[in-house]
């Protein structure tokens, strides 16, 4: 009953999304007030509908329904209860639920705190926002419809993919979708502005919280991905350039590039058009993904339900959007003129040389990622774009981007001087060398990589400290008035001085990363980077719905015990699947990860140790660079902006 | 009962097939050196039965047959190069997590840097338009922008 009404909901939610796309759109036109007035409670219905949905569909999970094929074919009555929620979204079918769920919310959020927007304009955003949601919702009734019955339930389901069976996946996809889905309010916006032919300011001002905002889930989700790929894969790699990846990176690295576009645009009148086309580009790309995971063009461990008919779908969804956006911003962006004055050497022209890099360095992911699809069709090769190439091709724009950023956000606006910007920066760059020298000399293998990761680390972060600071001026009380910087600078330095920080971890732990393969016999200690360990004894242990091989260790380091550890390896014997569960000891400066591999004849079993420098710092960086986009999004300007909306009175703002 | 659904539940643990997680003890050459030329190879080497994973992190029985194989050829003597071009004779450019930059894969290493030189053209050409710019005035808004303002201003 409940699945039905579900069900119910989502066609509804559907029919919703239909008249939120059209009528809006016809009353910004013909500036018909009560037709423009459509969208705000049409938002919100088709968010509550799809909720309920949502929650149906969970509901089912939950009581494990086995008349729904979905449950059937995704969960277990044994599974634990965190998984049936999280299994909900742990399939294709779900995972789009989710989607269109988060499409709608965002739907809702733009209509209730978009008060003060110009009415025609939020009409119009709301109007393409729910044409997206229309596109999606036709998707997942047509193609990916999670609402089906079996005519005959049977008694028990297939189990989740074990792999999926982790807190992970209840964090993972959702702020990663949130990040994704964000864009598409950004979207929203530019294809709004495009209609209207007018970007102003105040757009950017508008559209630069919804940026702010994906941009922080994107990282956060993405960060999440990484960090579990970490722990439960069995190896400790953290990032792969594996095409869904890099599907999630494309949008990260375009969400990047516009939100310090819009800064220009919002402060200076300027960069419009190539704003307005980074908002469609960044969305373009989180469908670019989706169809990537979805279609199975292209091989990768997370695609799931490669199903062609699905992908003609989403390729017909990505190509009306984007093709249609692109063709709209091909008539209408000459009507863009810019208005700021600046010279080449400018907060403006460092903005811009931001831009170039993170443009490039997604085309370059782009391009590695479609290559082996575009090789074998045009040229009939059959290769492979792997992480070696990513790691050339990729790597030097970041260290580019990484070089100027101090220099860039140090720089004034309108004209600047590199020597003026220069001076402060000096002990930045004496102290990075120092220090790069200091490791360079020390290390014992003489790779470039530490040091390179030393340099670029200190220099980023030192240099968003000498940027905060400088922001105080001159004279006394330095310290009172550096507390009372507006929320943007402090969320400026934090997220530049978090970059520098992931700078760093992430050649630190490829360069200093030390790994030990061996037959371990059960009682003998070995030796691993100056860290003791003892296979104590390996027992055969019942979890729920899984049987583990737990091996129990002791990891010591002089003489002194530091912590137990159980690595694991688990058999699901429903989904037929093995997983590895690694234990591991993280710690402020270093991750010792152990996994036990298989016994071997003489009574011994394979034990693997890896000795990760600096893991934590790499997490740490990406919160950092998060909590920086937070604090900007908390800045005084959003807020006095959002608090206007209240005191406008309805009708208030005439029609432009 | 139950203790006839454990006995079936070993029995199926001992009948699935544990993975045999990426490079064994035994396959480990007595030669360190050679030993670290054959990882740092064998990670740039795909495995082919898997989904975007190289021999070194794999696997699966192909990947362990390779990751043999690229140690036969150091411990014979070849030079890395030569193991390289050995898989590549067998296996095709497939293999290669890094493709070679030749013929029509040289677009593929070229793409960036291509790209780089015309965005910085262009952002290049933006900047001076900027600078060259007439600075706007307050004169030059519209009627309707000006209400604005005045609005604004108001508030």
């Amino acid at each position: 009953m409940i699945t039905e009404l579900g069900h119910f909901a989502l066609i509804l939610a559907f029919m919703v999304a239909i008249v939120q796309a059209v009528v809006p759109l016809i009353g910004a036109e013909k500036r018909w007030t009560s037709w423009m007035a459509v969208a705000e409670p049409a938002a919100t219905l088709q968010f509550l509908l799809t909720a309920f949905a949502f929650a149906a569909l969970t509901w089912a999970f939950v009581t494990s329904d086995f008349s729904l094929r979905l449950v059937v074919l995704n969960s277990h009555s044994d599974k634990p209860m965190l998984y049936k929620i999280t299994g909900t979204w742990g399939n294709h079918e779900g995972s789009m639920l989710l989607w269109v769920l988060i499409v709608t919310l965002f739907g809702a959020m733009a209509a209730w705190f978009g008060g003060n927007l110009p009415p025609g304009l939020r009409a119009r955003v709301l109007a393409v926002q729910s044409a997206v949601g229309v596109a999606f919702f036709a998707f997942i009734l047509f193609t990916s419809n999670p609402f089906l019955r079996l005519a005959v339930p049977p008694m028990n389901g297939q189990d989740l993919n074990p792999l999926l069976q982790d807190p992970g996946l209840a964090f993972h996809p959702p702020f990663l979708y949130l990040g994704y889905v964000g864009l598409s309010i950004c979207f929203s916006f530019a294809v709004a502005a495009l209609i209207e032919g007018r970007v102003d300011a105040a757009w950017g001002r508008w559209v630069r919280p919804w940026t702010l905002a994906a941009w922080v889930f994107l990282t956060v989700g993405i960060a999440l991905g990484s960090w579990w790929a970490y722990y439960e894969l069995g190896w400790g790699g953290f990032w792969f350039w594996d095409p869904v990846e890099n599907a999630s990176f494309m949008p990260w690295l375009l969400s990047a590039a516009l939100l310090h576009s819009a800064i220009v645009v919002e402060k200076r009148e300027a960069l419009k058009s190539w704003t307005i086309l980074l908002a469609i580009l960044a969305f373009g790309f989180s469908l670019i993904g989706t169809f990537i995971v979805r279609s199975g063009l292209l091989t990768s461990v997370h695609a799931f339900a490669n199903d062609p008919e699905r992908g003609v779908f989403i390729l017909m969804i990505m190509a009306f959007f984007t093709g249609g956006a692109l063709l709209l911003f091909a008539l209408r962006a000459g009507a863009m003129e810019a208005k700021g004055v600046f010279a080449p050497v400018s907060r403006e022209g460092a903005l811009v040389a931001n831009n170039v890099l993170l443009a490039v360095a997604c085309f370059v992911v782009f391009v590695g990622t479609m290559w082996p699809v575009v090789a074998e069709m045009a040229f009939d090769r059959k290769l492979t774009v792997g992480p070696p190439f990513f790691d050339m091709a990729f790597s030097p724009f970041m260290v580019l981007l990484g070089l100027l950023l101090p220099f860039g956000s140090m720089m004034p606006w309108k004209r600047g001087q590199v020597s003026r910007a220069w001076a402060p920066l000096k002990g930045a760059l004496i102290l990075s060398v120092a220090l790069a020298a200091l490791v360079w000399a020390i290390q014992t293998e003489r790779s470039a990589l530490g040091p390179l990761g030393v340099f670029m680390g200190a220099w980023i972060a030192s240099g968003a400290i000498i940027d905060l600071w400088g922001r105080t001026g001159r004279g006394p009380n330095r310290l009172g008035r550096l507390m009372r910087l507006p929320r943007a600078d402090w969320g400026k330095a934090t997220a530049h001085f978090g970059m520098g920080v992931t700078f760093f971890a992430i050649c630190g732990l490829v360069a200093w990363k030390q790994d030990d393969i061996r037959v371990v016999q059960l009682g003998e200690p070995f030796d691993v980077a100056g860290f003791t360990i003892t296979l104590d004894d390996v027992q055969q242990v019942q979890g729920p719905n899984y049987i583990s091989t737990m091996g129990f260790a002791t990891l010591e380091k002089n003489g002194r015990e530091l912590t137990q550890l159980r690595p694991e390896k688990r058999i699901y014997p429903v989904a037929q699947m093995a997983t590895t569960e690694a234990a591991i000891d993280y710690r402020f400066l270093r991750d010792v990860y152990v996994v036990i591999g298989d016994p071997q004849d003489n009574g011994g079993w394979v034990v693997r140790t890896y000795v990760k420098p600096f893991a934590n710092w790499m997490w740490a960086g990406t919160i950092l660079m998060s909590l920086g986009g937070l604090l900007s999004l908390s800045d005084r300007r959003f807020r006095v902006a959002a608090g206007a909306a209240r005191r406008v009175p309805q009708g208030g703002v005439p029609a432009e | 009962m139950t203790g006839l659904v454990r006995g079936l539940l070993v029995a199926l643990v001992l009948a699935l097939a544990m993975p045999a997680l990426a490079v064994q003890p035994d396959e480990i050459l007595d030669d360190p050196a050679l030993e670290e030329r054959a990882r740092e190879l064998s990670k740039g080497l795909r495995c082919l039965v898997c989904r975007n994973e190289s021999i070194d992190e794999s696997n699966a029985d192909l990947a362990r047959d390779l990751r043999l194989l690229v140690r036969e050829r150091l411990v014979a003597g070849d030079t890395n190069d030569e193991v390289i071009d050995f898989v590549v004779d067998r296996y095709g450019e497939y293999v290669l997590l890094r493709p070679r930059a030749s013929g029509s894969s040289l677009l593929l290493w070229a793409a960036g840097p291509l790209m780089l030189l015309l965005a910085a053209g262009v952002g290049f050409g933006y900047l001076r338009s900027r600078a060259a710019a007439r600075p706007e005035s307050e004169a030059d808004l519209s009627a309707e922008e000006k209400a604005r303002l005045a609005r604004i201003l108001e508030e």
